[in-house]
């Protein structure tokens, strides 16, 4: 029972934290970021040297934790901030399927950059070891892993709103997210406020990196895709622009895969990922704005 | 030297003009209404001015500075400040959260906390009710109190130039007027420069200054509000005789 519940939260984690760093962004600027899965797989194959032998070079990944972890924030916060300074920049006055369609340009781009680094073959590797160690919490044997990922997960969501509520830049942020040009007109810098967003997701699609690269030991650059696409409908289910929603969505998203994985006859186990699409429709259907409908994206009375 | 000069602004959205070869200053400490009919482009002319809505021709300048194509934000650095239709309020902010989002332009100089903590204890000073509901969310506040919020937060970046597009748009009577005692009384507390846009001249008469009226994108008649009030041509312009 309790492994349920772990495992529940440490894939919900997962999801929290890819639907936040797409909530962010569309929040200020109303763009959906396609690119933000790239922006993951680019952070995990920061840790390795560019080869395209099948065994990995491992490079940043030998680092001791307190220096691999700032480094591979920084990657993430630092490639996403030039995808805005290239890309985004010269889209912001597009609408929003012109921006969404650039970002999907932007992750192909991204993607066969790794590509062509590091080739398509996944690669093994055991990042941070000590971690895969099991804990008894309760009588049940948990990977130590998956408390650290609950456990710092808890931390970036409570350090992201305290952030929020009680700086200077998270007031801004917060008010150009509600309504971009009334923020400007009091003097708020579009420019600092959209590349803050920036930098914020790209350091969460960082610490997904790192959570999921030392989960599975694979490194595939496909990998970014398949939470992306989870994270995206978290923060629709959530309510785009929701960062509360995003969040919550993204922990039921993953309470819904892992009790359907344990509940579902064998036989349709396989099937498991179309049941948790049809429990999204069902929410869709019930709540089209989402759980949690943001301000600043409804309709003005 | 005017505070703020239009030369021969236009503005266009795709193939409608909605604005067409407008010029007019105000000087400092002046009240000017802009009033006419829905369509005339008030409401664009302000926008311009804040730099919300780019213009297709001419010249904006304001406190000595170009300020045509400028970014809002730099506009307000240069002392403008604006309560658009329709208010605006940052509804999941609480009410002091939304006065403060301006005050961080001034960042850069010193003693700018201090001076913003002045400038809130000012605005709660004008509108006790605000402060009775610091903590709130601003978006559960009345109409009325909204109105009264937007002004405050206006003034939080102790602007040289306030702009207000229809203050009185769906607020009953009794509040409007009360919302019109504070900005007069604000006025000559802070000898600020005010823009009203309005559509009706009934409040520019009672207040008095000076008055633009505005049909089809261009200014019909410029004056003082009492002395156009009492004449026909008043009228004559609002209705647009060139149509019979």
């Amino acid at each position: 029972m309790l492994q349920i519940l772990f495992d529940a939260l440490s894939l919900g984690s997962l999801y929290a934290l890819g639907a936040l760093g797409i909530a962010l962004i569309f929040g200020v600027m109303r763009l959906v970021n396609f690119a933000h899965g790239d922006v993951i797989a680019f952070c995990v194959f920061a840790l390795l040297w560019p080869s395209t032998d099948a065994m990995a070079i491992v490079f940043a990944g030998q680092l001791p934790w307190y220096l691999l972890v700032p480094f591979v924030l920084l990657c993430g916060a630092g490639l996403s901030v030039l995808c805005e300074i290239v890309v985004f920049r010269r889209f912001r006055q597009a609408n929003p399927a012109t921006m969404m369609i650039a970002s999907f340009a932007l992750g192909f781009v991204i993607r066969y950059f790794l590509l062509m680094l590091f080739s398509s073959r996944p690669k093994s590797i055991s990042l941070l070891p000590e971690l895969s160690q099991p804990v008894e919490i309760l009588g049940a044997r948990l990977p130590l892993l998956q408390l650290i990922t609950i456990v710092a997960t808890m931390v970036i969501l409570i350090g992201l709103t305290l952030f929020l509520r009680q700086t200077r830049f998270g007031l801004e942020m917060r008010a150009a997210a509600e309504n971009f040009s009334m923020a400007r007109m009091l003097g708020v810098r579009a420019n600092r406020v959209i590349m803050g967003a920036f930098a914020l997701s790209g350091a969460l699609a960082a610490a997904i990196a790192l959570i999921f690269g030392a989960q599975t030991g694979t490194l595939d650059i496909q990998m970014g895709a398949s939470i992306m696409l989870m994270a995206f409908i978290a923060t629709v289910i959530g309510g785009l622009g929701s960062l509360g929603g995003a969040v919550l969505a993204g922990f039921l998203l993953g309470a819904a895969s892992v009790i359907m994985q344990v509940m579902l006859p064998i036989d349709a186990r396989p099937f498991r990922d179309a049941f948790v699409y049809g429990a999204v429709i069902l929410v869709l259907l019930f709540r089209p704005q989402g759980l949690i409908a943001a301000r600043g994206t409804k309709e003005r009375v | 030297m005017s505070l703020l000069a239009l030369s021969d602004i236009t503005i266009r959205y795709s193939r409608l003009t909605a604005v067409r070869n407008v010029s007019f200053s105000m000087d400092e400490g002046e009240i000017l209404f802009i009033t006419g009919p829905n369509g005339a482009g008030k409401s664009s002319l302000l926008r311009a001015i804040a730099g919300v809505t780019p213009v297709a021709g001419g010249r904006i300048d304001l406190a000595g500075h170009e300020i045509t194509g400028q970014a809002p934000e730099n506009i307000a650095r240069l002392g403008f400040s604006m309560v658009p239709e329709g208010r605006d309020v940052f509804g999941s902010l609480t009410t002091e959260e939304n006065l403060l989002v301006g005050t961080g332009m001034h960042a850069r100089e010193r003693g700018w906390r201090s001076r913003a903590a002045d400038e809130l204890e000012a605005v709660y000073a004008t509108f006790p009710m605000l402060k009775e509901r610091r903590h709130g969310q601003a978006g559960l506040l009345s109409g009325g109190q909204q109105q009264m919020l937007v002004i405050g937060r206006a003034l939080m970046t102790n602007p040289r130039l306030v702009a207000i597009d229809e203050p009185s748009l769906g607020l009953a009577p009794n509040i409007n007027d009360q919302v019109y005692e504070r900005l007069i009384a604000l006025r000559a507390q802070r000898q600020l420069t005010l823009l009203i846009v309005e559509q009706s001249s009934a409040r520019a008469m009672m207040v008095g200054g000076r008055m633009i009226l505005m049909r089809g994108g261009q200014i019909v008649l410029d004056g003082d509000a009492r002395t156009l009030g009492n004449g026909e041509a008043i009228q004559a312009a609002y209705f647009g005789y060139e149509d019979h």
